[in-house]
């Protein structure tokens, strides 16, 4: 079930307050965020965000395109290199 | 010859279910057309009229997206979850469910006929 449109998309309060902040001053800054359940506001179109991913905090650049997704979307969680490749069976013994 | 939204033309059906053979259009929408057309969704095509398949053709084309333009907005959908790096644009890239579920198991669909990997034995399994 999506979200009420009442309660219009979630952002974390402090990232929208900083956003804004630097809108105002017209700064750019990466701005550090653990809050990958926040929508991409039009606001933020520019700004580089860096979300973390568990580990660190990976920038992404917002572009419009990206408005309307949730920031979580652009950094993965998990680090996949492949299945581990078993060594052959040498006939020893 | 019924032939609606370029190459469709299913006869000896209903109506009713033959509008579902379009793409894009399910029962759902089937009914909304007949219902703005007026025509009886028992009637067969192949008894349709030339007139009735002409005001089938009218609101299919004013008010739906099918087949070739449809698909079309589908794929530039999942291009764009792509382009902008989206964790379920990679999926689609590698072809993995895009919704979260499991693919320890299952996921056949998306993954296609198994791949037996040489060595890899799980004990449990009958």
């Amino acid at each position: 079930m999506s979200r009420s449109l009442k309660k219009g998309p979630y952002i974390h309060p402090k990232l929208l307050k900083k956003i804004e902040e630097m809108n105002r001053r017209g700064e750019r800054r990466v701005i550090k965020t653990w809050s990958r359940a926040s929508v991409i506001f039009p606001q933020m179109v520019g700004h580089t965000i860096a979300v973390h991913d568990g580990r660190r905090h990976v920038p992404i650049y917002i572009t419009e395109q990206m408005v309307g997704h949730r920031l979580g979307e652009f950094v993965p969680t998990r680090t996949f290199r492949g299945h581990i490749v078993k060594e052959k069976k040498t006939g020893r013994r | 010859m019924a032939r609606i939204a370029g190459v469709d033309l299913p006869r000896n059906k209903r109506l009713e279910i033959a509008l579902t053979y379009i793409y894009g259009i399910g029962l759902s929408r089937s009914h909304e057309i007949i219902l703005k057309t007026g025509i009886d969704p028992d009637k067969r095509v192949k008894d349709l009229t030339e007139e009735e398949i002409t005001r089938l053709r009218d609101v299919i084309e004013r008010n739906y997206r099918v087949e070739g333009d449809l698909r079309r907005e589908v794929q530039m959908n999942i291009k764009r979850l792509i382009d902008i790096g989206t964790y379920r644009g990679m999926r689609h890239k590698r072809n993995l469910p895009v919704r979260g579920q499991r693919t320890r198991t299952n996921a056949r669909t998306r993954r296609g006929p198994r791949k037996t990997v040489p060595g890899k034995k799980r004990a449990p399994r009958k």
